[in-house]
């Protein structure tokens, strides 16, 4: 339990984008999927804030961390609305039997 | 130990196990709902980093915005009525040994690396910097961002559109 510094921001991002490529892998459910993705860049944001607040760089790296946060928005927004036509199409959105995106 | 390492411990615990929860839950709600534990932790890490904006910006665009548009797609996705609710998982085993290899390299070399750090400085409000800095510095990529939102929610609206008229 040593004084936190740089190394305990990175592991803590380092479990965290594990855990969002887990979900990715095993997840069959298009929304689980989806969740991951959303854990895989909050751990890339942690790792952005935290060189820039550790490394002295000033504010570039909250900046980028702002670019993630919307791109991730817009990227929820789309992702679902394509989930919902894959619902219409299939009756379920399993992403390992879906192979068109319309009949 | 410091109040500060504490407070970083508990977060990040809390973090950490709304993640499993997440990742590991057969229910695709209480996954969601796990959610919102993961992206208010990841909240508070980012205000003990120093960076008081960011960390709103997390909650009012995750919790506010992203988490909704994932309970919203559950709900009109999953059929309520019926029982089977397909959510099972694929290849389990082999992605636990996969994943759990990847993590230990990370970890390793996040552990390892001799990172050049500086003394950290909390500056009492970054609201008037970033501003600044996105204004002045950044205001190519300022405009981009706001054509990419634009566009990127005409093309979901435009998606997900029920058209029953043109048939």
């Amino acid at each position: 339990m040593a004084h936190v510094g740089l190394t305990h921001f990175l592991i803590l991002s380092a479990i965290l984008f594990s855990l969002g490529i887990y979900a990715i892998v095993v997840r069959k459910n298009a929304i689980m999927v989806m969740m991951g993705i959303e854990l895989v860049l909050n751990s890339a944001n942690i790792n952005f804030i935290a060189f820039s607040h550790f490394g002295n760089y000033g504010i570039s790296g909250q900046i980028v961390s702002l670019v993630v946060i919307i791109l991730a928005a817009a990227e929820a927004a789309v992702a679902l609305a394509i989930v919902l036509n894959l619902f219409k199409t299939y009756s379920h959105i399993n992403v390992d039997e879906v192979n068109k995106l319309k009949e | 130990m410091e109040l500060y390492d504490i407070i970083f411990y508990l977060v990040a615990l809390m973090v950490v196990v709304s993640a499993a929860i997440v990742v590991g839950s057969k229910n695709i709600v209480r996954a969601a709902y796990s959610l919102l534990f993961t992206f208010l932790g990841v909240a508070g890490i980012y205000i003990l980093l120093g960076a008081d904006f960011i960390g709103v910006t997390q909650l009012m665009v995750y919790v506010g915005g992203i988490l909704i548009l994932l309970l919203f797609g559950i709900m009109l996705t999953n059929k309520v009525y019926s029982v089977d609710i397909r959510r099972e998982n694929a290849y389990i085993i082999p992605s636990i040994v996969i994943v759990g290899i990847f993590a230990a390299f990370l970890i390793f070399v996040m552990t390892e690396t001799n990172w050049v750090t500086a003394d950290p400085t909390f500056p009492n409000t970054t609201v008037f910097e970033l501003g600044k800095t996105l204004l002045v510095h950044y205001s190519i990529i300022f405009e981009i961002l706001a054509i990419v939102l634009l566009i990127a929610l005409i093309g979901a609206a435009t998606l997900a559109r029920n058209d029953n008229k043109e048939r």
